[in-house]
This record gives C-alpha cells, structure tokens and sequence, in this order.
C-alpha cells in the first residue's frame, strides 16, 4: 500500500519534473589543462547504472579549466599505473591522465583513483572512496573535486547543489526545484500557482528560504531540505521579500515594505527580533551579506535608478558602491569577498557584471545573452550562474568570474529562473 | 491598449455630451410644442400653463444624468493603468479613469479594490517586486487624493512574475508595466 501511494506520488510529479537542465559549454578557457579521463575498470557482471568516468570527464570539461580527451582518440585505455605507455600520451598532448578501477562491496561501491603526470612520470593521487549502491553520481562529482582541487588549487564545486524555480508560459505553475550543479537529478520541492522567488541557501545547506505569493501576496517561508517542512517565517502585513542569511546562519537580512516603502530589516533567528536598517523613502531592496557578517550590500533607487550602496549594520551608515551605468543591481559577492558580481543594464540590456571591491574596476561578464538576471556565485568562487533570456524563453546560463568560460543549462520544457547556488556540503 | 481603452472613454464622454445637447433641444421643442398647447388650453379653461413646462423640464435632467452615468461607466471600464519603464508616476492619460474610480469608491463607502502592480521582466526580479508596489502605491494616493477611502484600497506587487504579454520586445513591456484595480466589491 505504501509502495503503492509512492509510485503514484512519483508518476504524479513526474510530470513536473521534466525540465532537467544539460550542460553546453559554449566558451572555454584559452589555457585549459588537457587531461584524459580513462574508463574506470569494472568487472562485474552487470552494467553500471552510472558511468562514472564519463561523469568525470564532464565535470572536468564543464568547469573550463580542462579539456579533455574523446575516448576514442585514446590509443590505450590503462587502468593501473604500471600499465600506462607514457609515449602515447606524450604523441596526444596530454598534460595528466585519471585512471581507475571500481569494485562491489559490501551494499555499495568502492573506487581506487589515480592522477598521473604525463610529462614527470610521476603519480600524484592515489586515492580509495566507498558510498552506497545509489551514490554513485555522488562518488564520481567526490572524484571529480578531488581532481579539480589537486590540480588548480581551487576547492571543486561538482558536488554541490543548485535550486532554481520553473515556470510555464502562462505562469499559472512554479515549481521549486532542487538539483546538481551539473543540473542532473533534478527533483521538485515545492509548487504552486503563484509565485515563488528569490530562493536563498542557509550557509550549512540544510534549508532554503523563498519568497511565495500562496497567500496572495509575497511572504519569506523557510524550507528543511531533507524533511521537506516548511515555516512561514515572515508575514508581516504588507509585501515581505528577498531573504538572505548571514554567513553564521544567525541573522536574515530581507524586505519589508508596508504601503510602498521597502527597507532592509533583519531577524535575528534565535530570538525571532526584527531590526530596521534603512529608512530611505526611495526602493531599498536585494541584501546581501558581505563575508565579514557585518555589511549588506543592496540596491537602492535613492539616487535615482537603481544602484548598489553597502549598509553598516553596526551604525546604519551607507556608502554607495556602484557609479558606472544607470542600472546596477541585485549583488552577489564571491566567497573571499574581493569581488561583487551584480546585474548591470545598458541601454535596453542587461548583463551580468563583476566588480573588483578593491579597485572598483567594472568588467561585464556576459555579453552574449540578453534580459540577464538573478546571478549567483559558486561557493568557490569560480563561476556565477545566472538566468537570461534566449529564442522566447528563460533558460540558466553561467560565467566564469573571469569571463573566460561560459556555459548554458537550457531546460527542455518552460522557462527556469532565480538560481541559487549551494555552499559547499559537507 | 492603453491608448485604445481612454479613446473609447473619451468617445463615449463626447457622445454623451451630444446626447446631453441634442436631449435638451428635443426638451426646448417639447417645451415649446406644450406651451403652444397649453396656451391653447388657456383659451378654453384660462391659467394653467407652467405645469407641462416643469414635466419637460424633468425628463431633460433624466436623460442628462444616463448619459453621464454611461460616460462615468466607460471611464470605470477601464482597469489598467501604464507607467514608464523604471517609473511609478501615475500618466496623465490615467487621470480621468483614476478619478472616476476614486468617485465610485467615495460614492460606494462599502466597495473594496486591491491595486496590483507590476513591472516588465527588465532588470532585477526584487527591484521590480518593489516597483510594482510603488507603481500600485501612487495609484492608491490618486484615488485617496479623489475621494477614495484609505481602508477601501489594499495594495499588492507581482513584480515582473505575472506578465500580460509574454512576448521580450517594447511592445509586450509596454504592456507589462501596469496597475490593475481588481474590484473585491462593489
């Protein structure tokens, strides 16, 4: 019976959960390391349901910072060290190679690794990871960082998680979707008829905040990702909005605005206590923490247009950040807080931007998609995924802070909006 | 649609000031085509000529007041307001819809509305979550400034999450950036 209720659970959702997102990498790196990742060794009876390597082989293609081999231009397929021809990897230019073997054990899988330097003949992992029957995607993006950090000295981001909302054209359906940063695994969390916005990750990744309109008008609602419970956290009468929590998961700063004066508050989350920031008579909107868990960047229309001005939440006081454009808003800040990424308009266009904190120095990050929004930063920093629009319709797309590599996440149904990357978990 | 919408309101005023003038021709002629009876009458029965005056005089005022109730009618037909991109000051092609409203609402002490504002999907989603309140905002100081009651209008922005057009060009946006006044009662 249960069984039952639960196969009728899934063909019913199943409709809703279509949009899976697959990655195009549409620019990569000029100075991407070649590698090759070698089908892992298997020797069991049955097929993988996964193929690991290849899962391998995407993330490190994916991230830009590699190129990888196709498999059939490999001249030999090892899957130890001592059987790897170094002169044939040398003839095909390839800097390091990933070998490797998988064995059953007990309820699951275990996966011996190695990362080999063409060039030195030297082996630099050599490394032994077990996870249960299901975790085997899990398995390959653990691999997968593993290598990434090993090689460019950045923590990897392939095993972390994204939300994201999903809408029809009619915008009568939003669904809540949680899924991998490679967009695979996608699973809806929470729907509705009305509207659901500005999703925001709880720094240890076990919640996410969201804005729903269920009761016909906007209020912040907290999310347990494992439980599924939800809390309606912040009610207030009038419109309540961007939620964002404090590095310590202590504190969310968000909106609030009865009859059309939206300011920045913040609740200390053990005590429940509400305080106000901003009192300007113009749009205060869109906080963010900066890393030192004291100033929130937001945008403000008190000059005007909107622009991004940086809040003290010591003593109230606010000193504007943005001055290049008429249209700067909606920041994000990178894990070590040099750099703002935020939405930057010229003319009818909006693209995402990046901002040096130090110098102020502005550089516009993604030129070749339009109507840019929503923009949220991997938690290594590397990437920034964002919504834009493209032939009618919203689809995910992501920059690497650098702007040197870009790649789309188009969903096959529907348009996909409001990213919110996940930390790293743990 | 905008423009369309206050054509037809203005269309129908004009119409029912022609209605108002030839109404009160028809009146003067009928008033006259009963003095010349009544004056008729006073050679047989003498003095009693000023009470068909008053009946015409009566039915004049009546159909006066229909068509400006038709003309106030259309002006209350329209619901959607527009604004300018990044804007929240009410034009002044929405003005005479807007009081016409707020007169409804002064005359109608028991009728509620909410105003639900909205942005096209340029820029931020947060920012126009909070433009659209704005937008709906101004339009609730209009009609409180024109006679609207401050518990009759509520407030409500969508941001730029429930478009009416669907379309990425000028055109749809045009459209987009609204205020709805949506009657709760009457």
């Amino acid at each position: 019976m249960v069984t039952r209720v639960i196969l009728i659970i899934t063909l019913f959702f199943a409709q809703w959960v279509q949009a899976e997102l697959v990655i195009e990498v549409t620019q990569g790196r000029q100075s991407a390391i070649p590698v090759t990742v070698v089908p892992f060794e298997w020797t069991g009876a049955l097929a993988l349901p996964e193929d690991v390597s290849g899962i391998i082989n995407n993330d490190l293609g994916n991230s830009g910072y590699f190129r990888t081999l196709d498999r059939g231009l490999m001249l030999s397929q090892p899957h130890r060290v001592e059987d790897i021809a170094y002169a044939d990897w040398r003839r095909l230019k390839q800097d390091f190679i990933v070998l490797g073997h998988i064995s059953a054990e007990e309820g699951g899988y275990a996966i011996e690794f190695y990362v080999v330097d063409v060039h030195q003949q030297i082996q630099l992992v050599h490394h032994r990871v077990k996870g249960e029957a299901t975790q085997l995607r899990d398995l390959a993006h653990y691999i997968s960082d593993f290598i990434f950090k090993r090689l460019t000295g950045i923590p990897g981001v392939f095993s972390t998680k994204m939300v994201y909302v999903t809408t029809n054209k009619e915008r009568s359906r939003f669904n809540l979707n949680f899924a991998d940063a490679d967009g695979a695994r996608e699973q809806l969390i929470f729907r509705s008829k009305h509207p659901i916005l500005s999703p925001a990750w709880s720094p240890d990744g076990k919640r996410v905040a969201y804005v729903s309109f269920e009761n016909g008008r906007s209020e912040i609602y907290f999310q347990e990702l494992e439980t599924g419970n939800r809390e309606k956290v912040i009610s207030f009468d009038g419109s309540n909005s961007a939620p964002s929590f404090s590095p310590d998961g202590t504190r969310l700063a968000f909106v609030y605005s009865n009859m059309g004066n939206p300011d920045i508050y913040v609740m200390d989350l053990n005590t429940r206590e509400v305080k106000r920031h901003t009192t300007h008579y113009g749009i205060d909107t869109e906080p963010q923490w900066m890393v030192d868990g004291r100033h929130i960047l937001f945008t403000s229309s008190r000059a005007g247009g909107p622009q991004i001005y940086k809040l003290d939440t010591k003593d109230d006081s606010v000193e504007r950040v943005t001055f290049d454009g008429r249209y700067n808003a909606r920041a994000r800040i990178t894990a070590d807080g040099r750099k703002m990424v935020f939405v930057h308009g010229i003319g009818d266009s909006f693209h995402i931007a990046s901002q040096d904190m130090e110098s102020g120095r502005v550089r516009i990050l993604s030129k070749d998609t339009n109507l840019d929004e929503s923009p949220s930063v991997a938690p290594n920093g590397s990437m920034v995924i964002y919504a834009a629009t493209e032939n009618d319709r919203s689809i995910l797309a992501a920059v690497s802070v650098d702007g040197e590599v870009k790649f789309r996440l188009p969903s096959r149904y529907g348009d996909v909006r409001e990213p919110a990357w996940s930390p790293i978990l743990n | 649609m905008q423009k369309t919408a206050l054509y037809k309101a203005l269309g129908l005023a004009f119409g029912a000031l022609l209605l108002t003038a030839c109404a009160n021709n028809d009146m003067e002629e009928g008033a006259g085509a009963a003095m010349t009876a009544t004056s008729q009458q006073v050679d047989e029965a003498n003095d009693s000529a000023t009470s068909g005056v008053k009946n015409a005089s009566l039915q004049g005022e009546t159909l006066a007041s229909d068509a400006a109730k038709a003309a106030q009618q259309a002006l209350l037909d329209v619901t959607t307001f527009y604004f300018e991109f990044d804007q929240s000051t009410i034009q002044n092609a929405s003005k005479a819809a807007l009081s016409a409203h707020a007169q409804f609402l002064d005359a109608n002490p028991s009728a509620r509305v909410v105003l639900e504002g909205h942005a096209d999907e340029r820029g931020t989603p947060e920012y126009n979550l909070a433009l659209g309140e704005r937008r709906a905002i101004s339009v609730r100081r209009y009609l409180m400034a024109n006679g609207a009651d401050a518990d009759q209008v509520k407030v409500v922005s969508f941001g730029e999450e429930r478009p009416a057009a669907t379309g990425h060009t000028e055109s749809s946006w045009t459209k987009n950036r609204r205020v709805e006044i949506k009657y709760q009662s009457r």
